[in-house]
């Protein structure tokens, strides 16, 4: 496993700086925000189409920032849902936040509230996967925050524009949901997914969680993902611990 | 619908389950063990997302294989050009043009 085999962080810097850092941290995101900008448009089209207002779309990108649950809360809305019940289910279609949240955790010990806070807000999944990557680079370069903050900045302006240009373009374009623009979201998740598939620890997780994600998945609010993650993560683990233990190498990257 | 709870609630939501959590666990020591497994999450979420996308497009928990779900045809030549590539802006363009191929071309739409 080389650092020349990865494209999406390619190599760490040897001599890092924090503005390196950031810049590396918006180029290996790049690919994943033009993945993204179909599913903002697509929020943003369905929000005012569901019967929200122009700025209420905008809010949700702005303050709220998570896609799958301004999807759900744009249809919860347009089925006039209670507010507890949009609130709730925001809850827990975004817990797998926590499972990011948590994996991060360990290597943001030693910074302030000042970047901790915003950069939890920043979290997403693309940000997560990429950062939890720059993270177990054995590279020891203090700045990775910044890498961090060059994804989640990047990723956060570009969700705010699709979902502008979205709220703008409204009902006068033709509905991009029915042209399968979220697919978009599905390809660039298998562009990161697959070339994370080095080991049979790591085979056998995504196998598992793959398999029960479809059994779980009529499970409400998104709930079977989380479950099926989960499931991933212990199967990793089993098929590690069943190995024969190889000798601990400084490149012990997932 | 009052707007204004509306987003503030969801942005509570959403904020009690990412910041709360980095600076909890970040100052319990976590086992080695627990954070070897948690190296997994990343592949794991994706996995647990991609499938469904691609197997039930519909939303409607139903299994579409076949021939017709150019989710399932476009996902699955996409993992191909992901494992040759090892490169995501390849595959996100190869599959999203393969992708609007098959709806647009193939099934008129």
């Amino acid at each position: 496993m080389t650092t020349q085999t990865h494209t999406l962080t390619g190599s760490a810097p040897i001599a890092s700086t924090r503005a390196r850092e950031f810049w590396l941290g918006f180029r290996d995101t790049l690919p994943l925000m033009i993945g993204a900008s179909p599913f903002g448009l697509i929020f943003g089209v369905t929000a005012v189409t569901n019967g929200l207002s122009a700025w209420a779309a905008m809010g949700m990108s702005l303050f709220v920032f998570a896609g799958s649950s301004q999807f759900i809360a744009a249809n919860l809305v347009a089925a006039n849902a209670a507010l507890p019940v949009i609130w709730l289910t925001t809850f827990v279609v975004n817990l797998r936040h926590a499972l990011y949240a948590a994996t991060l955790a360990p290597h943001m010990k030693h910074l302030p509230q000042t970047w901790v806070a915003p950069l939890g807000f920043w979290l997403t999944d693309e940000t997560f996967v990429i950062v939890a990557r720059r993270y177990q680079e054995p590279d020891e370069t203090p700045y990775k925050h910044w890498y961090y903050f060059g994804s989640a900045l990047f990723m956060y302006v570009n969700w705010n524009v699709w979902t502008l240009i979205g709220v703008i373009a409204g009902s006068s374009i033709p509905d991009p949901a029915r042209l399968g623009l979220d697919f978009a979201m599905i390809v660039t998740f298998i562009g990161m997914v697959v070339p994370m598939i080095t080991t049979r620890p790591i085979l056998f997780s995504v196998i598992t969680a793959s398999v029960a994600s479809v059994v779980f998945k009529p499970l409400p609010n998104n709930i079977g993902l989380l479950i099926a993650a989960i499931l991933g993560v212990i199967a990793g683990v089993i098929v590690e611990n069943r190995q024969k233990p190889i000798p601990e190498t400084t490149n012990t990257r997932v | 619908m009052n707007e204004f709870l509306l987003i503030l609630g969801m942005a509570l939501a959403t904020f009690i389950v990412r910041y709360p959590v980095i600076v909890l666990v970040g100052k319990i020591p976590l086992p080695k063990s627990v954070f070897k497994a948690l190296r997994y999450v990343p592949a794991a979420v994706l996995a647990a997302i991609i499938v469904p996308g691609v197997l039930m497009p519909n939303g409607d928990n139903i299994i579409d294989f076949s021939p017709s779900n150019a989710y399932l045809v476009a996902g699955i030549i996409s993992v191909l050009v992901a494992w040759r590539t090892k490169n995501v802006l390849i595959t996100i363009l190869v599959g999203m043009g393969l992708f609007l191929f098959i709806r647009l071309v193939l099934n008129g739409g």
